[in-house]
């Protein structure tokens, strides 16, 4: 980021500046003084008041923790699950029960890779149709096995390809949707980094609604949404802002049910304590929803959903 | 000049007396086209439609009833783009269109038999999927299921209404929340998907019709050509993403005629609850 650039180069002279002064001149002191306000002042802005395209930028940061991560740093006995039974295993969304502090749950989410190698194995954590009857495969089997369903959130969009539209991608998010509305075991979902659009909601709909302080959740990226309203892609940042796509946005107009602030400069930066507040909250939640039977959890997930929106009601 | 102007308004009594067909670029009189529900006689081509024109030609003469009109759509996140505000586009559209919203819906007889419908209309913001969207068609489910009755959607839409943010993006899981619970009740949904159904429409509750039909030729989608086409850097084929590829990859059960349309929901109806 531009603003991780300038803290290393405010850095750099301040040092410089440091090693010249050995004759503790005034001159100096005064322009190291300057510029140590300068860099606080700067450091503050990136960890707090970031713009809505700053934590665009941070969403998708290449050492932001990704699901694999978390996968080691809060769960425990993983027993992965393969394939949806009728094309095959999508490895862009990986699933299958683990442990989580005392709880045995299902887990599931959009798999993303750390360089190049492993983006193309996982294809960016874009997921094709087979992806997301895997997923309904695994949430069907954890309402048998009587367990909670916990959903990771990170990609930037359901694949857009021939092939996906050739097996119904569109099918697909909209049965995984409709049928997660009536799911009989708690259902958490946490976007972790980017939750793109439809894509994100294929896994996403459930009791609980987590967010990272630094994900997003859109209906279009920002630069999609610049080049068709803005006609350029270049306004991306301003698309941004008018999308209300980040994590306090979503938190005021009710969309979402809880943040879970990252620590520091954020999650890229602090990989257990982001992972440790994470856990905390979602064994939280769990518990709670715990309470519930499993018609106090639909009727309350059915009227989650018919209250999202703003509209007015005229005479 | 006036010899200008007077061949300018021959031009539009021209325009008025034929239509060109998109297609086939032939020339049909008005009121033949008209009459044939705005298809073409000559390629069965068939002409997107508002939803009053669709209601019109399904319902019995004066049985339909419009419910949940009442509910509009508000500018709540102030979204700005390069255009102008979306509170003036609802203004101007609302002006331009004379609905108040991108969907229809109501109740009425369809060769005397009862049902709840929700016919979405392309030329209201390309049919965008956003609150009050979201709000009507949910409301209409609801009122499906207090009545013990078949539940309709007739979808034209390019997706969610970005203009809303991810407050659009929810209503797919609201409309599929109202479906939900007709399947859970064995109440018959059909659904429509009529020129386009696309993203965010396509990928929720039109997608999910216990039947699922279509009108020769609409675009049926999840992602757009461009978008696909960008990502594999390739041309696609020419009938891709049509009903008909669509039914021939199994995902509707069928294409029908806009002139055989209300026969068809009718005649399907007929087998429910005997």
């Amino acid at each position: 980021m531009d603003k991780e650039k300038s803290i290393i180069e405010i850095k750099g002279k301040i040092k410089e500046l440091k090693d010249l002064n050995t004759g503790n001149t005034e001159v100096l002191d005064t322009e190291i003084v300057e510029y140590e306000k300068k860099l606080r002042d700067l450091m503050q802005s990136l960890y707090y008041n970031l713009s809505p395209w700053e934590i665009v930028k941070l969403s998708r940061h290449p050492q932001r923790p990704i699901m694999q991560d978390y996968l080691t740093m809060i769960f425990k006995n993983f027993i992965e699950l393969h394939g949806d039974r009728y094309y095959g295993d999508d490895k862009a969304l990986i699933g299958g029960f683990a442990e989580i502090g005392d709880y045995k749950i299902m887990l599931i989410g959009h798999n993303k890779g750390k360089n190049t190698d492993e983006n193309l194995e996982r294809n960016f954590g874009m997921v094709k149709p087979e992806g997301y009857r895997k997923a309904l495969r695994l949430m069907k089997l954890a309402e048998k096995f009587n367990v909670p369903v916990i959903t990771f959130i990170d990609t930037p969009g359901a694949f857009p390809g021939v092939e996906a539209e050739e097996r119904g991608q569109a099918e697909a998010i909209a049965k995984n949707i409709t049928e997660m509305i009536s799911i009989e075991v708690p259902i958490i979902s946490v976007v972790i980094g980017e939750g793109g659009s439809g894509g994100a909601l294929g896994i996403g709909v459930g009791d609980r609604i987590l967010m990272l302080s630094n994900s997003i959740y859109s209906v279009i990226s920002p630069e999609g949404c610049a080049s068709i309203l803005w006609r350029d892609s270049k306004y991306a940042p301003n698309a941004a802002e008018a999308l209300n796509l980040t994590a306090d946005s979503l938190y005021k107009l009710n969309v979402i049910d809880e943040i879970i602030r990252e620590p520091g400069e954020g999650a890229h930066a602090h990989y257990q304590l982001a992972a440790n507040a994470l856990k905390k909250s979602i064994i939280k939640n769990i518990r709670t929803l715990k309470q519930l039977t499993s018609e106090e959890l639909i009727q309350s997930r059915f009227e989650k959903y018919s209250g999202i929106g703003k509209f007015s009601v005229t005479d | 000049m006036a010899w200008f102007r007077s061949s300018k308004s021959r031009n539009n009594t021209k325009k008025e007396l034929w239509v060109k067909c998109k297609k086939c670029n032939s020339h049909v009189f008005v009121d033949e086209w008209n009459k044939n529900l705005k298809v073409c006689p000559k390629c069965n081509y068939h002409e997107k439609i508002t939803a009053c024109e669709r209601i019109q030609q399904l319902f019995d003469r004066n049985t339909f009833k419009e419910l949940f009109s009442n509910i509009v759509p508000v500018d709540s996140l102030n979204f700005q783009d390069i255009k102008g505000s979306y509170r003036d586009n609802i203004k101007a559209t609302k002006e331009k269109t004379g609905i108040s919203e991108a969907v229809v819906t109501g109740t009425g007889k369809l060769n005397n038999k009862q049902v709840v419908i929700a016919v979405m209309d392309f030329r209201f913001m390309g049919g965008s999927l956003g609150s009050a969207t979201g709000e009507r068609i949910l409301k209409a489910a609801n009122y499906a299921f207090e009545n013990n009755l078949p539940y309709i959607i007739f979808s034209a839409s390019g997706g969610a209404r970005m203009q809303e943010g991810t407050l659009s993006l929810m209503q797919m899981a609201k409309t599929c929340a109202g479906i939900s619970r007709l399947i859970k009740n064995n109440i018959p949904y059909i659904s429509v998907l009529t020129d386009p159904t696309s993203g965010g429409v396509s990928a929720s509750f039109a997608m999910m019709g216990d039947i699922n039909i279509s009108e020769p030729g609409a675009l049926i989608a999840f992602a757009g050509r461009r978008v696909i086409e960008q990502t594999i850097r390739e041309k696609l084929p020419d009938n891709f993403q049509t009903a008909e590829y669509l039914c021939d990859h199994g995902f509707i059960d069928s294409i029908v005629n806009r002139k055989d349309m209300k026969d068809y929901l009718s005649n399907v109806l007929s087998y429910y609850n005997q």
